[in-house]
This record gives C-alpha cells, sequence and structure tokens, in this order.
C-alpha cells in the first residue's frame, strides 16, 4: 500500500512538473533540480531496498528519518537557490528601471526639441510630417 | 560655457520632496550657469517631479522607489553615457549649501572621490549614544582603508570624477547604508582615492530627521553589518577600473 503511495506522489510529482514544462510556466533551469527530484522519490519508491541499505550503509536507524533529513537539507537548498534568483532578477529590474529613466527622459527631449526645431505643436506630429525625414528614419528602422 | 570635456553634473536625488527641490535647484541654478543639473525622482508619490521641473532641472523619473543607491546609479549612468567629467551628489532638502560645491569638486584635484564632511556646524548632527558610535566607528575604519583621514563617511554630499563615475555605474550599492559606506569601500578596493573637504551643513527646511534611541541602535548594528560585509567583500569583483 504504501508503496503504492509512493509511487503515485512520484508520478504526480513528475506530471506537474513536465506539464508545467510543457506549458512554458517553469523554466528549464528551475525543472532540472525538481525532475531530479521526482526521479529519485520514484526511485526510491519501486526499490525500498535501496533506502535500507543507504540508511544501513550510514548509519541511520530509522529509514524514514534519513528521507526527512534529505528532504531538510534539498528544501533549504531550493529556497536558497529561489533567493539568490530573485536577487539577481531583483537587481535586473533595477538596472531596467533606471534605464526607463534616462531613455524617458531622452525621449521627451527629442520630442521637444523636434517640435520647437519645426515650429510645430507637440500634438500629434506623425499626423502632419508624411514626408519629413524622421518618419522615412522611423519606417526602415522598422522594416531592419 | 565650459569646455565639453569638463563638464559637471549636479546630482539631486529626491524622493517626495516637493517643498524643497525647488528651492535647491533655483539655489544651485542661480549660482552657477556652468553646471547641469539633474533631478533623479526616485518614485515619488507627491509632485516632486514637476517642482522640479519647473525649476529649471532635468529630471529623471523612476518609476518606483528604489532609495538614494538606486536614484544615485541612475545619475551616474547618465553622467556616464553623457560624458560628464565630473559628478557631485546634492541632496533635496536643502541640508546641502549649495555654496560648498565648488568647494567639494576642489577637492577632485587631489583624489578620485571627494567628501563634503560636515565639520562646522555640527548643531544637528552631532548625535548622542549609539548613532554617534556608529560614526565615529564608521570613520575610523574607513579612514584606515581609505589610507587617509575621514571624518564623516555618511555624508553623501560627495564628488565623483570620471574614474570614479566610470566605478560607480559597474557597481553602486542600494542596501541600507551602501549608498555611502558600501559605496566609498568598493571604490577604495577599485584603486580609486579619496579626499574630504570640510563643509557645512545647514538644518532642514521642511520634514523631520529620522532620529530615535532604538533607531539609532539599528542604524548602528546595520552600519556595522554593512561594513563588515563591505570589507569582506575585498578586492574581488571590484578590481574594474584600470584608466
Amino acid at each position: 500500500m504504501i508503496v503504492i503511495a509512493g509511487i503515485g506522489l512520484a508520478l504526480l510529482v513528475l506530471t506537474i512538473i513536465i506539464s508545467l514544462l510543457l506549458r512554458r510556466r517553469l523554466r528549464e533551469k528551475y525543472a532540472t533540480l525538481w525532475l531530479l527530484i521526482g526521479i529519485v522519490i520514484l526511485v526510491l519508491a519501486i526499490f525500498p531496498g535501496l533506502l535500507l541499505g543507504l540508511s544501513n550503509a550510514l548509519g541511520v536507524a530509522v529509514p524514514s528519518n534519513l528521507i526527512f533529513a534529505l528532504a531538510l537539507v534539498l528544501l533549504v537548498g531550493v529556497a536558497l537557490h529561489l533567493s539568490w534568483e530573485l536577487s539577481q532578477a531583483e537587481d535586473e529590474v533595477r538596472r531596467v528601471a533606471e534605464d526607463v529613466a534616462i531613455v524617458r527622459t531622452e525621449v521627451d527631449e527629442l520630442r521637444q526639441a523636434m517640435g520647437t526645431d519645426t515650429g510645430r505643436q507637440d500634438p500629434a506630429p506623425s499626423a502632419d510630417i508624411p514626408t519629413a525625414d524622421t518618419d522615412t528614419a522611423g519606417r526602415t528602422d522598422d522594416e531592419s | 560655457m565650459p569646455e565639453h570635456s569638463e563638464r559637471t553634473l549636479i546630482i539631486v536625488p529626491a524622493w517626495n520632496e516637493s517643498r524643497n527641490v525647488g528651492n535647491t535647484v533655483r539655489e544651485i541654478l542661480d549660482q552657477f550657469m556652468e553646471y547641469d543639473v539633474v533631478v533623479v525622482d526616485d518614485g515619488s508619490t507627491d509632485d516632486t517631479a514637476r517642482v522640479a521641473r519647473e525649476a529649471g532641472a532635468r529630471v529623471l523619473v523612476l518609476p518606483f522607489n528604489m532609495g538614494v543607491g538606486g536614484a544615485m546609479r541612475t545619475g551616474f549612468t547618465y553622467a556616464h553615457r553623457h560624458g560628464y567629467q565630473r559628478a557631485i551628489q546634492v541632496d533635496a532638502d536643502g541640508q546641502h549649501n549649495p555654496r560648498d560645491i565648488p568647494a567639494v569638486l576642489a577637492g577632485l584635484e587631489r583624489a578620485d572621490i571627494s567628501i563634503g564632511a560636515r565639520f562646522a556646524d555640527v548643531g544637528d548632527y552631532e548625535a548622542k549614544g549609539p548613532r554617534r558610535w556608529a560614526m565615529v566607528f564608521l570613520a575610523n575604519v574607513l579612514s584606515r582603508v581609505a589610507k587617509t583621514r575621514l571624518t564623516d563617511v555618511t555624508s553623501g554630499f560627495r564628488a565623483a570624477n570620471r574614474r570614479a563615475i566610470d566605478q560607480y555605474v559597474h557597481y553602486y550599492p542600494a542596501e541600507y547604508l551602501g549608498d555611502t559606506v558600501d559605496s566609498l569601500v568598493s571604490a577604495i578596493h577599485s584603486g580609486l582615492s579619496v579626499t574630504q573637504v570640510p563643509v557645512a551643513m545647514r538644518p532642514r527646511v521642511h520634514g523631520k530627521p529620522s532620529q530615535n534611541p532604538i533607531g539609532s541602535t539599528i542604524y548602528l548594528l546595520r552600519s556595522v553589518f554593512a561594513l563588515s560585509l563591505a570589507l569582506m567583500r575585498g578586492r574581488r569583483g571590484s578590481t574594474e577600473v584600470s584608466a
């Protein structure tokens, strides 16, 4: 019974991970770790003798304690990894935000400079400069 | 107008400073035609950006609050891209007297980073207890690291030359105290030199300084933590600047 439950759990974990991967909800770099965990659970569930042998070899009296210990180590590792990734992501977001601030100011200034240079009003500039060089420049940018 | 290669940028980080930033910007622009002023609006919820723009500053608007460190790195990145040779931080709250700007900038002739240290008008800054211990402790340790006597390392009134700007763009921390202490340590580890210039600080016009016993103790602990991390980081990863 417990063996069946174990196999069921392992299969469930694997199915969830693979379906998340297929629907692109999970990046590969996170998925590999989880796939590995799922496979280890599956192997241990199919061959309970492995766990017994392993705990004997390591000198752990109760096999389930070995599972708990491994699970703890693993979860701490995963949490650390996520914190690390989050820090990376936060730094990237900050860089982007800084860039956006600078670029936005520069765009505003360019727009203003164009407006005053051509003596045109600011609103709807694209409507009345179809032949201006800015328009063709914009178009070539789009195509390239 | 000064030579293109000698342009100086004044960076004013501002977070919800609509009542002060206008005066600060006007005061700078009135006295110094030759400097460009850029206000970094650090995700303010009031109309800091509009006030600063109306006062005549160029304004960089950050989409959300990123702390002084984030605001300053934005300013330094801007300075870097636009080829400014010198940049100086001036706080929006009016505590830094614009009249001292040339003095702090003059310190760059001796070093890559010049700190405007508050000696004279210590009044407001003669903090008691833990906060004072923290400042003395930080100053002592950093003096040793910098191999020059520094008395006020948490001052935000500081100037940077081209080399320092390059280094700041590469690494300018945003964590607590990172914008002053950590940035200084990492700059020194990158081989930049530091000097300080005595300046007087003015009392805040609007808003209140955050000082209470518990806050000061936390300040002390965090400063020790921030400094230890910065020192342990050592020269690894911050050996970028060569030119």
